[in-house]
């Protein structure tokens, strides 16, 4: 085996691959949480359908776009190695174990909730992505140019309850990934420091509940926006 | 006297022991009642004195690891109610007393739980998987000859401190029984920060930490996920920023070594 997979076969090495992935996940839910603020605008969604355009044409974002998929494509497959291979470690379980009493709930249900979240991933690509992609959605003049109008689609969508409460449910299982992922992601590098460790689980919780928070307050805004209307 | 039971009355106890014969049969938890236990007493004096009793009722006695009995040598392990080494931090299971418990309780007893540990018998494992990471890397070359001078090579104070703090484990095994991926982490950190942060450890710095995290692999311990049960259980607090460190080194080990 030559040294390049050595490394990235091994324990560490793989930790490295999620670690890595994970936090460039966290750029793309800030570039889409800043870029999705558009449609709290109260322009009728005029500037949230030309971004939306923008990001479905322009030739950067299209390449990006593969480069997210990869991304999640390797932070998945590799923590299922890892998680595989840490189920099989231990054949005969404990009868009676205690482990609230020395780590956190998030930190050890990683799995479960990264689960939550791609099955939470599945249905809203399915619902946005997969529509403005190939679907057929109104046009709309604005400016005297027909754009797709995904402003309804979102928030046609976001008047059913059940659809509301499932983007919430995700976005619940996001924060707590995030609570214990992105400081993790860090030590896992390497970085420990006693200047910047502190400064990096403060944010770390900080950006697990803004960012998380950001997303659930579009569904709920037009979810309640639909009853004042 | 601090404690759950701080009136030194002796104490009736239901134990949930696990029994295992080799480790080629399976085990399970029996059941023994036992009576008359001082609070003053070890947790391995009230294990003593349930075998005195088995012995007495022609019971195989339970065997479990043990030797100094004195928190120093990290022979002695168990996994009591759902906590390595016991529900008080710090200690290593001899050190723990039964004033921590209370009368009436029922305490489970199991051993440490992981593959790379088979149960040899009863509570006994074999961790000689530890020794196998150890013996991979974990020493130094010196040179024979006469003894150098105290302070001969300059080591700024916090370094030598935290390579002592790593220094300070005992390979119990704590940290993997504690370990929800059964990951031995901890205790490789410590062997590589300890070396890794003196000067006397740098000729084979790069290459310890390959073979190390390597024989690691192998032995089939799980991959860590920065939960922190192993620092939390660990009897003498090594610390979880080892993990960063032993990430760090292996990291720079992987892309300057010369090892391909």
């Amino acid at each position: 085996m030559s040294w390049f997979s050595k490394t990235f076969t091994s324990s560490i090495g793989r930790k490295l691959l999620v670690a890595v992935t994970g936090l460039f996940l966290c750029s793309f839910l800030v570039v889409h949480l800043v870029g999705n603020l558009q449609l709290f605008k109260g322009d009728g969604g005029a500037s949230f359908n030309i971004y939306s355009h923008f990001m479905a044409t322009n030739p950067i974002i299209r390449t990006m776009e593969i480069v997210l998929l990869l991304g999640f494509l390797f932070h998945i497959y590799e923590a299922l190695v890892l998680t595989r291979r840490n189920k099989s470690v231990r054949p005969v379980a404990y009868a009676y174990n205690r482990p609230q009493d020395n780590s956190n709930w998030s930190s050890r249900n990683m799995g479960l909730l990264g689960t939550v979240i791609l099955v939470f991933l599945i249905i809203h690509l399915y619902n946005f992505f997969w529509r403005a992609r190939f679907g057929e959605p109104n046009m709309i003049p604005i400016e005297g140019t027909e754009y797709d109008d995904l402003y309804s689609v979102v928030v046609q969508s976001f008047h059913l309850w059940w659809y509301v409460l499932i983007y919430v449910l995700g976005q619940i299982a996001l924060g707590y990934h995030l609570y214990h992922g992105f400081s993790s992601a860090f030590h896992t590098l390497g970085l420990n420091h006693k200047k910047y460790t502190p400064a990096i689980q403060k944010f770390g919780a900080f950006f697990s509940i803004v960012v998380p928070a950001g997303f659930a307050s579009m569904p709920l805004y037009f979810f309640i926006q639909s009853f004042l209307n | 006297m601090a404690g759950n039971n701080p009136n030194s009355k002796p104490m009736n106890l239901t134990l949930k022991v696990w029994r295992q014969k080799n480790f080629q049969t399976a085990g399970k938890l029996e059941t023994y009642q036992i009576k008359d236990i001082s609070p003053e007493m070890s947790f391995l004096e009230m294990m003593d004195v349930l075998n005195e009793d088995l012995l007495l009722k022609g019971i195989d006695p339970v065997a479990f690891d043990h030797d100094c009995r004195e928190g120093i040598c990290g022979m002695c392990s168990l996994y009591i109610n759902g906590r390595a080494h016991g529900p008080e931090r710090g200690t290593t299971t001899c050190q723990l007393h039964m004033r921590k418990f209370s009368d009436g309780d029922t305490i489970t007893i199991e051993p440490w739980r992981a593959g790379p540990f088979p149960v040899l018998k009863d509570l006994c494992t074999d961790r000689s998987a530890l020794d196998r990471i150890q013996q991979a890397g974990g020493y130094i070359s010196v040179n024979t000859g006469g003894v150098p001078d105290a302070n001969e090579i300059p080591i700024p104070k916090n370094i030598a401190d935290k390579a002592f703090d790593a220094a300070t484990c005992i390979q119990c095994g704590a940290c993997v029984a504690a370990c929800k991926n059964g990951s031995a982490m901890l205790f490789t950190s410590a062997k590589v920060s300890q070396l890794a942060l003196l000067p006397q450890g740098k000729v084979e710095r790069k290459t310890r930490v390959e073979n190390m995290v390597a024989q690691m692999d192998k032995e089939g311990f799980g991959a860590c996920t920065n939960i922190g049960s192993c620092a939390a259980e660990c009897p003498v607090g090594i610390s979880l920023e080892n993990i960063a460190m032993l990430n760090r080194e292996y990291i720079n080990a992987s892309f300057t070594s010369e090892n391909v």
